[in-house]
């Protein structure tokens, strides 16, 4: 025989329980309802369409007359030249361009940061403005400045830096400083906003302290604020680099790959395997490949660098 | 020598800033010349304006182009405000085991470059054109879904719910209201400027988006301004006035959001990191 005190208790117990796991059920389905819009969303246009890459690039064809040919388009990579030429140009603008404007943007901070600085909000407005140009509006724009009898050979000459003017778009080193000359244009700024956020994040009797101690400005430059600033330089680095390796707009606006390859990124190469040439999907999709695998490379070894100056 | 570092600064500020806003000064003092002057070189604002502006009129369909774009940027940015907030309210309120895995599995998205999903994107809405023609390529649609939703934003708006109180969410619940109701009733009006700082990143990146209206629409009545500036900036015997014209047509919304909105845009830009 059960009392009845406790036959109540767990009878209230029982159903206790039972309240709490519609309950539960009920909270799941409602979680899930709000965000499942969003999950399928991007599996849809992110994730399906990447595993479809991966199939595709085991094909090769023209256009919709596609066949299995294995691993076959991955050995070409190897010996295609214009794609190790692409993968070239886009090194290059990473390791000239990435680190010219991260420097930059960060001694500009740096100036803008001091509070004693008048005009602050005006300089900090101009440096961002670049931002608000639309990618190919500007390319158009650096297009027509760069070109040979364009605006930044006439005033070179006139200030006679230059006895004739330069072919910038034309000759194929100067067709890449121009991309990393717009590059850095359209996005020192952008890089500068994250760092003087982060830079006023800092609590500035650290300084005081640090100059009491004797210590330089340029001590402590390196051992406080690039320190400090580390996960922003980190976070800003490796979105400059994904980016970077996904440049398309600048180059097919400005020199449209050219002069011959000289400045042609891989994406400009995938849209001309799909889209301008002999559409050779199967092929694109191996060099999309590519993109991906670098991306993860560079964001690994950013990650490790970081990581080691951490310890 | 502290005035000698100062002068040093103020020089080293002057000079950024007049490099970063000379481009524009050049194209607004451009669209106001004629073609030649431009090529000349000429600085100083001229008074043809208004004949480079019906230039532009009479030869390409801006107006149709500004509209495409106008609409494509409004959808785009009212559904991805829709699907992200909800999102990222979700995954935040709603906190499971299994929803932080999903949502980490959704971050991953964000190193997929573009070029990797155009074509398979492109072969996508092709097979999707056959069974709905409204939706495929060369339609409005097939420009704006792929971009409506990006794991940022649900990250985005994951952070800002952090900061809204938990306090609102229980007192709208023991008042009886709905989960859906306390989101769209007390959330959505009290995280105003979260949802400007969201809408203006979005608007601005479709408006300016390139690489995919130009692999997706083909028909040029679909055309959107950026597609429209490209084709004008590769024409063999460019009229610089007309140009210049276009991209400063092309670039004013996005000029006015940014001076009128600065605090919430950069607030928007920062929000990734916060």
């Amino acid at each position: 025989m059960i009392p009845p005190a406790k036959a109540n208790l767990d009878l209230i117990i029982k159903t206790d329980r039972n309240i709490n796991q519609k309950h539960r059920i009920k909270n799941t389905i409602i979680g899930w309802s709000f965000v499942i819009l969003a999950t399928i969303m991007i599996c849809t246009f992110y994730f399906y369409p990447m595993a479809r890459a991966l199939i595709l690039s085991l094909q090769s064809g023209s256009g919709t007359n596609l066949t299995f040919v294995g691993l076959r388009n991955y050995a070409r990579l190897f010996s295609d030249p214009t794609f190790l030429i692409t993968v070239k140009n886009t090194v290059i603008y990473l390791i000239i361009q990435v680190p010219i404007m991260i420097i930059l943007a960060l001694f500009l901070a740096v100036l803008l940061n001091n509070p004693k600085l008048k005009l602050r909000g005006f300089f900090r407005t101009a440096i961002f403005l670049p931002c608000v140009t639309s990618l190919v509006a500007y390319s158009v724009i650096f297009k027509y400045l760069f070109s040979q009898d364009g605006l930044i050979n006439v005033m070179l000459m006139k200030f006679s830096l230059i006895s004739e003017p330069i072919n910038w778009l034309a000759d194929p080193f100067w067709a890449k400083v121009t991309i990393i000359i717009a590059l850095t244009w359209r996005w020192t700024g952008y890089n500068m906003i994250f760092y003087l956020s982060a830079l006023q994040n800092i609590d500035h009797s650290i300084y005081e302290a640090a100059k009491i101690d004797g210590a330089s400005p340029v001590q402590q430059f390196f051992k406080i604020t690039i320190p400090l600033l580390k996960p922003m330089i980190l976070f800003t680095s490796i979105t400059s680099t994904i980016g970077t390796l996904q440049l398309f707009d600048e180059v097919m606006n400005i020199t449209q790959g050219g002069p011959g390859n000289a400045t042609m990124t891989i994406s400009q190469y995938i849209y001309n395997l799909s889209f301008k040439y002999t559409p050779d999907f199967g092929y694109a999709a191996t060099v999309s490949y590519a993109i991906v695998i670098m991306i993860v490379f560079f964001s690994i070894i950013q990650f490790k660098v970081a990581g080691d100056k951490n310890e | 020598m502290s005035n000698l570092k100062s002068v040093f600064n103020y020089t080293v500020l002057t000079i950024v800033s007049i490099v970063s806003v000379f481009p524009f000064f050049w194209m607004v003092v451009s669209a106001t010349n004629k073609s030649v002057e431009v090529t000349k070189g000429r600085l100083l604002p001229g008074n043809h304006f208004m004949e480079n502006f019906r230039n532009l009129l009479d030869s390409t369909n801006l107006v149709n182009a500004l509209m495409n774009s106008a609409k494509i940027a409004i959808i785009t940015t009212l559904l991805a405000m829709l699907v992200s907030s909800l999102a990222g309210y979700g995954f935040e309120v709603f906190k499971s085991k299994t929803k932080d895995f999903v949502f980490n599995f959704l971050l991953l998205s964000m190193m997929i470059p573009f070029a990797a999903l155009m074509v398979p994107l492109f072969r996508m809405f092709g097979t999707i054109s056959q069974i709905f023609p409204g939706i495929g390529i060369d339609t409005m649609t097939a420009v704006i879904l792929p971009t409506v939703t990006t794991a940022f934003l649900i990250f985005f708006f994951r952070q800002s719910t952090k900061m809204f109180p938990k306090e609102i969410i229980e007192a709208g619940r023991i008042d009886g209201l709905s989960e859906w109701g306390i989101f769209f009733k007390l959330y959505v009006p009290t995280m105003k400027t979260t949802y400007a700082a969201a809408a203006i990143i979005t608007f601005m990146s479709s408006w300016n988006s390139y690489l995919w209206p130009l692999v997706i629409l083909q028909s040029p009545e679909n055309q959107t301004v950026p597609l429209l500036i490209s084709n004008l900036g590769s024409s063999y015997s460019p009229d610089f006035g007309m140009i210049m014209t276009a991209i400063v047509i092309a670039t004013l919304p996005t000029a006015l959001i940014f001076f009128f909105m600065q605090k919430h845009f950069v607030a928007g830009m920062l929000g990734s990191v916060k």
